[in-house]
């Protein structure tokens, strides 16, 4: 009671102004010392020395348009990708039938976008993935239903790149997961094989892998047999994530408590029941930021496929680049595809975060 | 005696729900448990107590093999644990267990941690494992939480949850391995209460406890461990009123204050 009287009586004392509102923080944190002031100056005047001179470059005197004479103006040259977006975007694609290589992305990245919520994740949606895929390759590769047949070898440029990191991502996360548990198995031949597994393909670059899997390996086929280097690509870069992955993930089982997997036990669970419903959905969510950086790092090395003469998006603007036309305008080019990359990656590291928030039970 | 041995006779073996015979267990070198001979019947609340290090937890935790012997007989409702993992299984769901640390799933909600048995092991319908949870749960008084994360309750709210998952599992035996140990003083009571009550229900128990109070009340025989052995075993008034052993008196001196 005596308690309950003291609280009303109790005054509001609200912070002072100067630390709150815009003008407080702004004191706060750039004015707070002469230190500090004359460091705030600093910085603001080396952004303004950098940053406006390159708007003007980039935005101001640039030119814009195809094939406009660029040497002659001081600014940035974005013509050389208005003029050359088709081969940079779709490779040796066929000009004349673009549309079916931009209907499947447009499919892949409205499927991606719906994949994002979570609670879309029904039977309906696993249904459309596989539908969408049979539809993406059909419009792919052509051959069928009077649409003009696509060699796989013409494939380049986004397509690629999406194609590489989209199902080598896919693929390498549930291998991963089966790697890290095989090597925490009891059983000794399992184990020793994930164990050698993994620290074999960790203990070479991707590049070996690549080079492996473009140059020796067809050696040992049957004469007449080829496999698609696309292909061979596309398995080497999912091998090689597949044991970075199993690491993370092993980490992540490593650090549940063992009283997790007792309780699974004492209600008579089975050890793929513990594992599906207990462990790992708690042990890949610690693991989420790491498994993204992988992730993240996986995507951007499917780049290093043009040491195999695949046309990833790279590789298409490195030979628009070589066209004597355009040759001088790098940067513009890079910092175009730059930009597609790093919308990407933006777009994976969101996304973890957000799972991460939606996860979160509160331990 | 012959009386007595009459009686012993009379409990059929149908009444005997756990028979541990000459039963030991080694951590590499050191013998952990040492020839433990225990027969519980039908419907018996045990209590086993002694100092840290005893052995108690895992005596009980090798009657669902959490823990493996490596020598004698260990028998749960007529089924011997052996490496069969199927008896394994079929024990596991026949004996609930309470840890001392709750071990909930955290990432599922106070009811998925109730149904997940019922579903998987016992392939219970969705909805009827449901129901049954919602009975246990106000069998404990939490049934309001059902639908919060274990991170958001109490220490005793959760024990009493872990407890309600157990008996979803319609077990016929239930093992506490000091299931009040790591609560706050205020809980201990909920806790016990909750123990209390499935006792007069007449279910088969094991516990382990440092509470003499409940030990006194609610248990039939009284078990003393001590360096992984069973030093003494008696009905609670004579165990506390007149222990035999010296090292039972220096362990309830020690306790009893």
């Amino acid at each position: 009671m005596e308690l309950h009287a003291k609280n009303e009586n109790k005054e509001i004392i609200k912070p002072p102004i100067s630390s709150v509102g815009v003008l407080g923080w702004i004191r706060e944190n750039l004015f707070s010392s002469p230190f500090n002031t004359i460091l705030t100056i600093i910085i603001i005047s080396i952004l303004w020395f950098s940053i406006i001179p390159f708007l003007k470059w980039a935005l101001i005197d640039s030119c814009w348009l195809p094939d406009s004479n660029c040497r002659e103006t001081g600014g940035a040259c974005w013509s050389v990708i208005s003029s050359n977006y088709k081969i940079i975007l779709f490779g040796f694609y066929p000009q004349n039938i673009l549309w079916r290589p931009i209907t499947a992305i447009f499919l892949l990245v409205s499927l991606l976008i719906i994949s994002r919520n979570r609670n879309y994740w029904n039977a309906f949606l696993g249904y459309s993935w596989i539908i969408s895929l049979v539809i993406m390759g059909i419009l792919l590769k052509g051959g069928v239903l009077g649409l003009e047949s696509v060699d796989i070898e013409r494939w380049g440029g986004i397509i690629l790149t999406l194609l590489l990191s989209v199902f080598g991502l896919t693929a390498a996360y549930p291998l991963g997961i089966l790697l890290a548990l095989g090597r925490q198995s009891k059983m000794p031949v399992i184990k020793t094989f994930c164990v050698f597994y993994i620290e074999l393909i960790r203990g070479v670059p991707l590049i070996s892998l690549l080079f492996m899997s473009s140059v020796v390996f067809p050696l040992f086929l049957p004469e007449g047999v080829s496999i698609n280097g696309i292909l061979r690509a596309q398995v080497a870069i999912i091998m090689f994530t597949a044991a970075y992955i199993a690491e993370v993930v092993r980490g992540g089982l490593q650090g549940m408590n063992k009283g997790q997997f007792e309780a699974a036990d004492s209600i008579g669970l089975n050890y793929l029941q513990t594992m599906r419903l207990i462990i790992l959905p708690q042990a890949l969510k610690i693991v989420i930021p790491p498994s993204v950086s992988v992730l993240i790092s996986a995507f951007k090395d499917t780049s290093l496929v043009v040491i195999i003469g695949l046309y990833d998006l790279l590789k298409t603007t490195q030979s628009t680049l070589s066209d004597p036309k355009w040759m001088g305008f790098s940067a513009e080019a890079y910092i175009f595809i730059a930009i597609i990359y790093f919308v990407c990656c933006f777009f994976m590291s969101n996304y973890s975060r957000k799972l991460e928030k939606e996860l979160d039970t509160g331990l | 005696m012959s009386k007595e041995k009459t009686k012993k006779e009379d409990i059929s073996s149908e009444d005997r729900v756990i028979e541990i015979i000459n039963m030991h267990k080694w951590y590499g070198d050191f013998h952990v448990l040492n020839n433990i001979n225990i027969t519980v019947k039908k419907k018996e609340i045990i209590v086993v107590c002694g100092p840290s290090g005893s052995g108690k937890s895992t005596l009980i935790r090798c009657i669902n093999r959490l823990e493996e012997h490596q020598k004698g007989q260990i028998i749960v409702d007529g089924i011997e644990l052996t490496k069969d993992l199927k008896n394994i299984e079929k024990v596991r769901s026949e004996v609930g267990m309470v840890f001392q640390h709750f071990n909930l799933f955290p990432h599922l909600t106070i009811v998925e941690n109730l149904t997940i048995g019922p579903i998987w092991v016992r392939k219970v319908p969705k909805k009827e494992a449901v129901e049954i949870a919602m009975y246990y749960l106000e069998k404990v008084q939490i049934a309001e939480q059902a639908a919060k994360f274990p991170g958001q309750l109490s220490g005793g709210q959760q024990q009493r949850v872990a407890i309600a998952r157990s008996l979803c599992m319609k077990p016929n035996i239930m093992l506490f391995d000091e299931a009040t140990s790591a609560l706050d003083p205020e809980m201990v009571k909920e806790v016990l209460d909750v123990i209390i009550s499935l006792a007069q229900d007449g279910m088969t128990m094991i516990v382990v406890t440092h509470e003499m109070g409940f030990a006194k009340s609610v248990a039939h025989r009284v078990l003393f461990m001590d360096e992984g052995e069973i030093i003494e075993e008696n009905e609670p008034e004579e165990f506390f009123n007149n222990p035999q052993n010296d090292r039972t008196k220096l362990f309830l001196s020690q306790i009893l204050y």
